[in-house]
């Protein structure tokens, strides 16, 4: 118990102090998980609303696959963008492994799966005649698939959170392509990992607490941006 | 007043859904100006028909002309601009009520001010004008239907398909609507098709009777024509209700 309550205290003054290292790596989890999120968002969101309202054989299988790729293992991204970005890989020549940017493109791998399924659903979950109405109204394809995702727009915030929330947790990803370089590619979760191993309770509570700040607030500000808009 | 000009024009017009042939239809026409009401059973097809007529479903044979011109896979969104369709469902988004009103013109490429002030010219019509600001999913179902209305009129198109628009209404909301719309109409020259089960909008709003089964007309006239040499038990239930509720 005196281990959990120093822990705590410690953490606190590790945060109030602003210590360099925790400030670094608390910044880098964020840019790291924010640009992987807006990358999934980028390409989930558009292939969501094809799967949702494109006619094709093999339709049903691919949004399985979606599916499935939900809730897809860390480590098992982890593994596989290694091997991708291994000196000797397909991607190899990029020379990026061990660093933010294949970490981002880690995390980009999990959360996209998860912004894909949630965008299926929300637009799926659109009135059925709401895409007929629209088109009736004289819209084109482009503009009928910009006003139904307008209309999905506050399901499509728990498709940000839960992107987000994704990849700022993951730690099995983050430390396979990223390494868990001092200064370079530690975030919150590779680094809580390695100060719980080496036994310094105070220093991996206070990061798990950082950490559970940032998924708080994030998803927090966007829950009010959700919230504002829904009518009541 | 109908003229003799057709805006409309139908000619074998076959639409399959599922497999089963809904709609087959070897001429249909309706004049500028006009008022027609397409009644007929659950199942006889009207919805498919009001879908196709605005090329929102694919059809497997036929003709459409629009004012004159072939209405061709090319020229469907270029016609859909012409015309407007009200479903069942008010089918609003989630936005103003203004918005809402305003969103065909925005398509059409009307500035955003001159497409909201046409907006609620169209609101004013239909006696909404103090909704403007509300959102639109917080309407009851008559304000709500009146602002599907007035978004469908706000492009001013010169043909307008209604499908079974007040069904899900009460009766007397129902009867209020119909003797506006049938005013809107009226004053605006806007052509009407209108899908529906209910006399009240059949026979306030129309001047044309089409009665449809199995994806055909099997009668068409005047109202009273149409009432008065009944071709099938519905047209022969639907008199005698109307008998009951006469003006």
């Amino acid at each position: 118990m005196e281990l959990i309550l120093d822990g705590f205290i410690t953490a606190l003054k590790l945060i109030f102090s602003l210590d360099r290292e925790v400030l670094e790596v608390t910044l880098l989890s964020l840019r790291i998980s924010c640009s992987a999120t807006l990358a999934s968002l980028f390409l989930g969101i558009p292939f969501g609303v094809f799967l949702a309202l494109a006619a094709f054989p093999g339709r049903r299988f691919v949004i399985s696959l979606v599916n499935t790729g939900m809730g897809l293992p860390p480590v098992v991204v982890g593994l596989f963008v290694t091997i991708f970005l291994w000196r000797n890989g397909p991607m190899g020549f990029l020379e990026i492994l061990y660093t933010p940017l294949a970490m981002v493109l880690a995390q980009t791998v999990i959360a996209t799966p998860i912004v894909t399924g949630i965008t299926i659903a929300s637009i799926q979950n659109l009135p059925s005649n709401l895409k007929l109405q629209v088109r009736a109204l004289g819209a084109t394809r482009l503009q009928t698939v910009w006003i139904l995702v307008r209309e999905s727009r506050l399901p499509l915030l728990a498709a940000v959170m839960a992107g987000f929330g994704g990849v700022i947790s993951e730690v099995g990803a983050s430390i396979m392509v990223g390494g868990n370089i001092k200064g370079q590619t530690r975030v919150l979760t590779t680094a809580t990992v390695m100060e719980t191993g080496k036994g310094n309770f105070d220093v991996a509570i206070a990061l798990s607490l950082i950490l559970l700040s940032l998924a708080f607030g994030v998803n927090y500000l966007l829950t009010v941006i959700q919230q504002r808009e829904r009518p009541r | 007043m109908s003229t003799v000009m057709p805006i409309l024009q139908v000619e074998a017009l076959k639409i399959r859904r599922g497999g089963v042939q809904v709609i087959d239809l070897p001429r249909f026409s309706v004049a500028t100006e006009q008022k027609v009401a397409v009644i007929g059973p659950n199942g006889a097809g009207k919805s498919s028909f009001l879908l196709g007529l605005a090329c929102l479903i694919a059809r497997d044979g036929g003709r459409i002309s629009f004012n004159g011109s072939e209405v061709t896979k090319r020229d469907e969104n270029a016609y859909r601009r012409q015309i407007a369709m009200v479903f069942q469902e008010p089918l609003l988004f989630d936005t103003t009520v203004l918005d809402n009103v305003a969103e065909g013109l925005r398509i059409r490429g009307t500035k955003r001010s001159e497409a909201r002030e046409l907006g609620m010219e169209s609101l004013e019509l239909f006696k909404i004008g103090h909704l403007a600001g509300r959102s639109a999913h917080k309407l009851s179902g008559g304000e709500a239907q009146r602002v599907s209305l007035a978004r469908a009129f706000a492009v001013k198109p010169k043909l307008i398909l209604m499908d079974e628009p007040f069904s899900s209404l009460d009766l007397p909301t129902r009867i209020v609507l119909a003797e506006d719309l049938g005013r809107i109409l009226h004053e605006s020259g806007t052509a009407a098709i209108i899908a529906t089960h209910d006399r009240i909008e059949a026979l306030r709003v129309v001047d044309r009777l089409v009665v449809m089964d199995k994806g055909t007309i099997v009668q068409e006239g005047s109202p009273a024509e149409v009432m008065e040499n009944p071709v099938n038990s519905f047209v022969a239930a639907f008199r005698r209700t109307t008998v009951h509720t006469t003006k």
